[in-house]
């Protein structure tokens, strides 16, 4: 990193990307900067409101709400989905025939529509006809994902670590497959245990693709809006409510574009805050 | 005990098949039997559902259309980012650090946010409904992550090729396309690989910037869902065929992702 050389040109390398995405990020930002400060009675007709959207989405039970349970969501995905995809990774076959099956297999989540996800969840884990649920209410488990709470939750959390895990594991596992063979020898002479392979020889080299792994999960679990919506409809009631979901419920349900344009940015600005948090704890010492 | 281990990854396999397996099951399944009560395989086996989807231009124009857009923005994605991924790992400019955490600060940005305004955006400037204005829109997410994977990949390739070419009197262009392209070959395949899954897969955005002529096959299911009450025989089989596309572009990449991500900056 330290041999890059200092060149102003370099600007028109990045010319076409600047456009491409500030044509798409900057418009429809500005457009919700603008709702969130403007009040509306119907016929394009708006009036300045300074602040006071921000206030009230700040100080609303509702977005507490809803906050929380985002919270207490993406904190529950990422402590099953890292430490399940590197233990997956690490168990995987390196190279051969095998490898390639898992990772073909594995990847499969990942490539369906969101919304067919869900799809297959609800019609997996319907108490009456599905797998899952008749399974488990055959098994004396009484379980109804559209009525208990806590079944939503644990559907959801169980239809989260189905689709994502993958992404995790393979992440690792690219990782894991650039470190020479002669690491592991060298480990061997020593005597290195299993635990002393996996923290002074795999773990480093994974470092930078858990940094991706990580920031990806957190922020794509932070946002998720159509799974959960298909699945549960953020019922029952409001348990499983997420964030993304009250948004779209007050933008496009009841047209409230002030509170929603001030609830997006305030939203937009915590994933920022947060993910930078994150990407500044993993990479600390790699600037070194 | 290390024998043992191949357990973690076949377990974790079949807990992903398993609801595959159900959507599979269902697909070649009448309606009828569906709703009937619980079966573990199907009793009257039938291909109507896949039939009917196969014969529809209602339904298979909705894959066309998605793979329309998909590999527009894959295309166009990668494109744009291979200049910006070289500028990103070779030179430092005014910005560079800023600019670069800007183009990853939208990847974060909610698509539930966006929708109205793209709406709105895209209606104003007459793409409506356009294949093109839902490549467009995923580029917001996909050109950042593709630059961000393209860097990684070019940060790993030593300078002294790129030196070692411009000695030898290669103009830049040329260096690029003939020698600097080829040496990152594998890079350039996996950001494919995520720009194609991403977009694949999205579907807030796709589905509030079509109404018919660009409508992607995951609204058509919404929609049918809601028309004619739950014809889960046939969305089982809609949802089956949605995976296809997916799983071919797996196999053509699988051996990049296996050399992944970590051939940079490690």
């Amino acid at each position: 990193m330290s041999a890059r050389t200092v060149n102003q040109k370099a600007w028109w390398l990045v010319l076409p990307v600047l456009v491409l995405v500030g044509f798409n990020a900057i418009v429809p930002l500005m457009t919700v900067v603008n709702y969130s400060v403007q009040e509306t009675f119907g016929n394009n007709k708006f009036f300045f409101e300074g602040v006071k959207w921000f206030e009230m989405v700040i100080h609303s039970a509702r977005f507490h709400d809803a906050l929380k349970r985002q919270l207490l969501f993406t904190a529950i995905v990422l402590a099953i989905e890292v430490p399940l995809g590197v233990a997956v990774a690490l168990a995987m076959p390196r190279r051969g025939v095998w490898a390639s099956v898992c990772l073909v297999l594995m990847s499969m989540p990942l490539l369906i529509p969101w919304n067919v996800v869900g799809a297959i969840w609800n019609i997996f884990a319907l108490p009456d006809i599905g797998m899952l649920g008749w399974t488990l209410n055959r098994a004396g488990i009484d379980y109804n994902f559209t009525r208990q709470p806590v079944a939503a939750w644990a559907t959801l959390i169980a239809m989260d670590v189905w689709h994502w895990t993958s992404l995790v594991a393979l992440l690792a596992y690219a990782g894991l497959s650039a470190i020479p063979d002669a690491y592991y020898q060298a480990a061997k002479i020593d005597g290195a245990s299993s635990w002393a392979v996996f923290r002074h020889v795999q773990l480093p080299k994974m470092k930078h693709v858990l940094t991706i792994a990580v920031l990806l999960r957190f922020m794509d679990s932070f946002m998720i809006y159509t799974e959960p919506f298909v699945l549960t409809g953020g019922g029952p009631g409001n348990a499983t409510t997420l964030l993304s979901i009250d948004l779209v419920k007050i933008a496009l349900g009841q047209f409230d574009l002030g509170p929603a344009g001030a609830m997006s940015l305030i939203y937009f600005l915590i994933i920022l805050l947060l993910s930078w948090m994150f990407y500044r704890v993993m990479t600390l010492g790699e600037a070194e | 005990m290390k024998r043992m281990t191949w357990l973690v990854p076949a377990l974790y396999i079949v807990f992903l098949m398993l609801p595959i397996y159900w959507l599979l099951c269902m697909s070649f399944k009448t309606t009828n039997e569906i709703l009937g009560h619980f079966t573990p395989w199907p009793q009257n086996f039938t291909f109507e559902n896949y039939r009917k989807i196969l014969t529809d231009s209602t339904w298979y124009m909705g894959y066309v259309n998605s793979l329309i857009y998909v590999v527009i923005n894959t295309v166009m994605s990668v494109a744009v980012a291979l200049p910006a991924a070289y500028a990103f790992s070779r030179y430092r400019f005014l910005g560079d650090k800023h600019l670069f955490f800007w183009l990853l600060s939208n990847r974060m940005a909610p698509a539930a946010v966006f929708a109205l305004p793209f709406f709105q955006l895209y209606s104003a400037i007459g793409l409506f409904d356009t294949h093109i204005a839902v490549a467009l829109a995923h580029c917001l997410f996909n050109v950042p992550l593709a630059v961000w994977i393209l860097e990684g990949f070019m940060s790993g390739v030593p300078k002294e090729l790129d030196e070692l070419a411009f000695i030898d009197g290669y103009p830049f262009w040329k260096f690029f396309v003939k020698i600097f392209l080829p040496a990152i070959a594998a890079g350039i395949g996996v950001a494919a690989f995520f720009c194609f899954m991403f977009s694949w897969v999205e579907l807030l955005l796709a589905k509030t910037l079509t109404s018919v002529a660009a409508k992607p096959i995951a609204a058509t299911m919404t929609r049918t869902a809601s028309a004619s009450g739950y014809e889960l025989g046939l969305l089982a089989a809609a949802g089956a065929l949605t995976i296809v596309p997916g799983a071919f572009v797996i196999y053509f990449v699988r051996n990049y992702i296996a050399k992944g991500f970590s051939l940079g900056r490690v």
